[in-house]
């Protein structure tokens, strides 16, 4: 446990001394609070448009203004994980290996699956930090719609993002721990994580194949929790995913051992 | 302390390391010493845990080096060639952090921390980010980050690398001083380092131990050939002839005359022989003026090279 945490510590020291912490987190922001403007914007002059059609026409119409603006911001906010994450987890290992500190580390008395989970906690916290700020965005929202939204239907969208970014970075770590060179580990986790996508629009075909894509999909997971459900079999799926990449870096790691030339 | 038993690494055809086995007792420094490729790296390298050996075994502090690896990572300080170091860490924040990972107690971390500052001698550089040290300071913290856990064995890969003298000197201090509570393997491929600072040598060369011995042994055992240089106010050929002349020269190089009419020799005379009286005898009789007359003990820088270059030979006759 005092091993995790030291390196729990170390890298979260690295992401705040290095530019990379305020470039990722500030522009992430920037993109999130201007499409959350954006949307809220139209979603209220829909809603207003339509209050005028119903007085004209007599035909009195709900619409669900933070509903449609909360679905609408968590879809852009897996979007923006997309292209943020892989810069967060691109020099996790390849720079440790660049520099020799991973010398250190392995001939340091920690196991592998201590130095593993203590990187991908650290920047899974990074992601939680870089959150945060978006949910004064919502409250703001909240505090002022009449009725208020259930809250839950917030909560449920936090820990589908929580969750989908904890399975990207597990994914991009498994990538870095590949190479030595930050660059290539951030293209192909970029590559990859495009392809994750990519497979959700297989989930209509036909038959067994689009039922077995449905199950395979991050992003048909993510769409219930953004929806306020918080499924089982999502929350076991993200979790599978993240255990498979954590256990597979973890065997990574201790494999550098044996190929080092 | 450390048992090493037929260590062999194969990088596929390549045999990096081929039956290596030494012992080195507690408190003992064990001097690693080779040309650049020889395979110190990588013997240091299995005995530290960070890559494990084709075949053979090593035993550090009792424990198996791949087999209970974490125990013996908890016994050893290691100082790789290049030193691990996070450079956007200040020196203390780094110095703790190998601390944590080293499983120093708590309570025991400051001090271990400020005790490995002093030790390394960068107590004032100690709020300083590693990236603004020079490479001189880089080498000490990666120094003191191998002290820091009170290691009972430290291994460091050419320690002295990238210092100036000054600090060359500084660290061989500090490394004597550690000798005694600590058991240490430093690799070098400088000469003058191993006789200074090791109780015994190991030369290694193409991944083969040539030898093993202190470096007075392996002094003494080319001692038999000694060297004698001379400067004598003679003309070349006579000198020649005289010098080969005396009984037990085994070479004789003469060098020619200089615009002030001295001539400097070398001779080389035969295993148990002390020849010196005899030339200066000689060259007196005959009226020559003797200017200069010493004997030169073979120094490990020979040795070395001897028992190097023979290895090279003989390998190339296997060709």
């Amino acid at each position: 446990m005092q091993n995790f945490y030291a390196i729990f510590r170390k890298e979260m020291g690295h992401y705040f001394v290095s530019p990379i912490a305020y470039v990722v987190v500030g522009l992430f922001l920037i993109l999130c609070a201007f499409f959350f403007n954006v949307y809220l914007t139209s979603a209220i002059q829909e809603s207003m448009t339509m209050e005028i059609q119903s007085m004209r026409f007599g035909m009195p119409q709900e619409f669900d203004v933070p509903g449609q603006v909360m679905r609408a911001f968590f879809g852009v906010l897996s979007l923006f994980t997309l292209f943020f994450l892989p810069m967060l987890t691109m020099g996790v290992y390849a720079e440790e290996r660049k520099r020799g500190t991973m010398e250190l580390l392995m001939t340091s008395p920690i196991t592998e699956a201590q130095i593993v989970l203590g990187k991908f906690f650290a920047s899974l916290s990074l992601f939680a930090i870089m959150l945060l700020p978006t949910a004064s965005y919502l409250a703001y929202m909240y505090f002022r719609s009449e009725p208020r939204p259930p809250w839950g239907m917030l909560l449920a969208g936090y820990v589908g993002v929580l969750l989908l970014g904890g399975s990207l970075l597990a994914l991009g770590s498994f990538i870095s721990s590949l190479t030595e060179n930050q660059l290539i580990a951030s293209v192909l986790t970029f590559a990859c994580f495009l392809m994750i996508w990519v497979l959700d629009l297989g989930r209509n075909a036909e038959g067994v194949a689009g039922t077995v894509l449905q199950y395979l999909s991050v992003i048909r997971h993510y769409d219930d929790f953004t929806r306020g459900i918080i499924d089982t079999s999502g929350l076991i799926y993200y979790a599978s995913f993240i255990c498979l990449f954590i256990f597979l870096t973890v065997r990574s790691v201790d494999s550098m051992r044996w190929r080092r030339a | 302390m450390i048992e090493v038993q037929d260590l062999t690494k194969t990088y596929g055809p390549v045999t990096a390391v081929d039956h290596v086995s030494f012992t080195v007792n507690r408190g003992e420094i064990l001097g690693f010493l080779g040309p650049n490729g020889a395979g110190k790296t990588t013997t240091m390298r299995m005995l530290t845990g960070y890559m494990p050996a084709t075949s053979g075994t090593a035993r550090i502090a009792g424990f198996d080096v791949f087999n209970d690896s974490l125990d013996v990572r908890r016994h050893i300080g290691y100082l790789p060639e290049v030193p691990p170091l996070y450079t956007d860490m200040s020196v203390e924040t780094y110095l703790d952090f190998v601390a944590r990972i080293k499983s120093v107690p708590p309570e025991k971390r400051a001090e271990r921390v400020a005790d490995a500052l002093v030790k390394a001698n960068i107590v004032d550089k100690r709020t300083e980010l590693i990236k603004r040290l020079s490479r001189g300071y880089k080498q000490r913290v990666g120094l003191a980050q191998a002290l820091v856990h009170d290691p009972d064995v430290i291994i460091l890969d050419e320690p002295t690398v990238g210092l100036d003298p000054k600090q060359i000197i500084e660290v061989r201090n500090l490394i004597k001083g550690l000798a005694g509570s600590h058991t240490i393997i430093l690799s070098t491929h400088i000469l003058p380092e191993v006789s200074m600072t090791c109780d015994r040598v190991v030369i290694i060369n193409k991944g083969k131990i040539v030898a093993v011995d202190t470096p007075q042994n392996l002094t003494a055992q080319l001692k038999g050939g000694q060297k004698i240089r001379l400067e004598v106010q003679a003309p070349q050929q006579p000198l020649q002839d005289l010098l080969t002349h005396i009984a037990g020269t085994s070479r004789v190089d003469v060098g020619t005359v200089r615009a002030d009419g001295h001539t400097t020799a070398t001779v080389e005379a035969a295993p148990g022989q002390d020849i010196r009286s005899q030339i200066a005898a000689r060259i007196v009789e005959k009226g020559w003026a003797l200017y200069e007359l010493h004997g030169i003990s073979l120094s490990l820088e020979d040795i070395f090279l001897e028992l190097t270059t023979e290895d090279a030979a003989h390998s190339k006759e296997l060709d």
